[in-house]
């Protein structure tokens, strides 16, 4: 169910654009909300994965399309955003295996707290 | 003599100046809170025993925070379809109704706050407890930041005036909502 804007807004900005009901999409982000909450009551490892952080991308997705408009939004925008997210996994990729893993002879760790310093076994 | 700036007018990619520019500034505030989450999620993977500090933050709050935030989101955006519709006043009212779930969101913050704090969970106390007030406290600023503008988006849209910036103030708002979101499991489902 849409309506569509009279492009009431001055000057360049006036764009007439169908709305979806928000009201309904305030909805079922509620509802993800109480099943992001549940989920990991029951302490269960995956199910807290799902219900916890798979929702929480569905719930942005929907405010991200229907909220900020990105479904009806310019294609510049989805491309503008979608590089800047691809150099945020280019950031996490290059850094973690720095701080994730521990393979190799030539490295040494330094407890930022402690000051241990930890060293490949050989 | 009044004119509008030529950078106003001109659009090679077809969107309006100004929302063009929210886009670029959500772009760079995309790296800001991006870099964050990325580096604590780096971290939390490799220590599991954040989860017993995680188990101090206080879900109730950051699930009723949540509820005020998509809540404020959807008065924000019902704002925009009033501006578009013409009807400034009405697009006013509902800034201004988010504005005020900006103010019940920083209120639970601060008790939130108070009440670590006195329990001795402060900025310094670990590296979690580092993460939690850097990006709850970057996101807190820009809940503010958010709502002294909604308030001067109001007060120029209740007078019918430049209705084209409820949209562009929304589309900042609903980001600070994607942002808590994330923050959400991150900080408070994760224990």
């Amino acid at each position: 169910m849409t309506d569509t804007g009279h492009s009431a807004m001055a000057g360049p900005e006036a764009v007439a654009r169908p709305h979806p009901n928000y009201v309904m999409v305030w909805v079922i982000l509620l509802g993800l909300l109480v099943v992001s909450i549940l989920g990991p009551m029951m302490g269960i490892f995956w199910v807290t994965l799902i219900t916890a952080f798979v929702v929480a991308v569905i719930k942005a997705l929907m405010v991200a399309a229907y909220f900020m408009h990105l479904n009806i939004e310019r294609t510049y925008v989805k491309y503008l955003l979608f590089t800047i997210l691809l150099l945020m996994l280019v950031l996490f990729a290059g850094v973690a295996p720095d701080v994730m893993k521990r393979a190799g002879k030539n490295w040494e760790h330094v407890s930022p707290t402690s000051g241990a310093v930890e060293r490949p076994r050989h | 003599m009044a004119h509008i700036p030529l950078a106003a007018t001109r659009s090679v990619t077809g969107i309006p100046a100004g929302r063009l520019a929210m886009w670029w500034v959500l772009a760079s505030e995309i790296v800001i809170f991006g870099g964050l989450l990325a580096s604590y999620v780096m971290l939390r993977l490799q220590h599991p025993e954040w989860g017993d500090e995680a188990a101090h933050t206080s879900t109730v709050a950051g699930a009723f925070n949540t509820f005020v935030l998509l809540t404020s989101s959807l008065f924000a955006v019902l704002g925009h379809r009033a501006a578009e519709h013409g009807d400034g006043p009405r697009a006013a009212r509902f800034l201004w109704m988010t504005v005020g779930g900006g103010a019940v969101f920083m209120l639970v913050k601060a008790f939130e706050y108070t009440s670590e704090i006195t329990h001795g969970y402060t900025l310094f106390r670990s590296v979690f407890w580092g993460f939690y007030f850097t990006t709850t406290g970057l996101h807190g600023l820009h809940v503010v930041a958010g709502m002294v503008a909604m308030g001067l988006v109001a007060v120029g849209a209740r007078r019918g005036q430049r209705l084209h910036r409820v949209e562009l103030v929304g589309i900042y708002w609903h980001f600070v909502d994607v942002v808590w979101i994330f923050l959400f499991p991150l900080l408070y489902l994760a224990k």
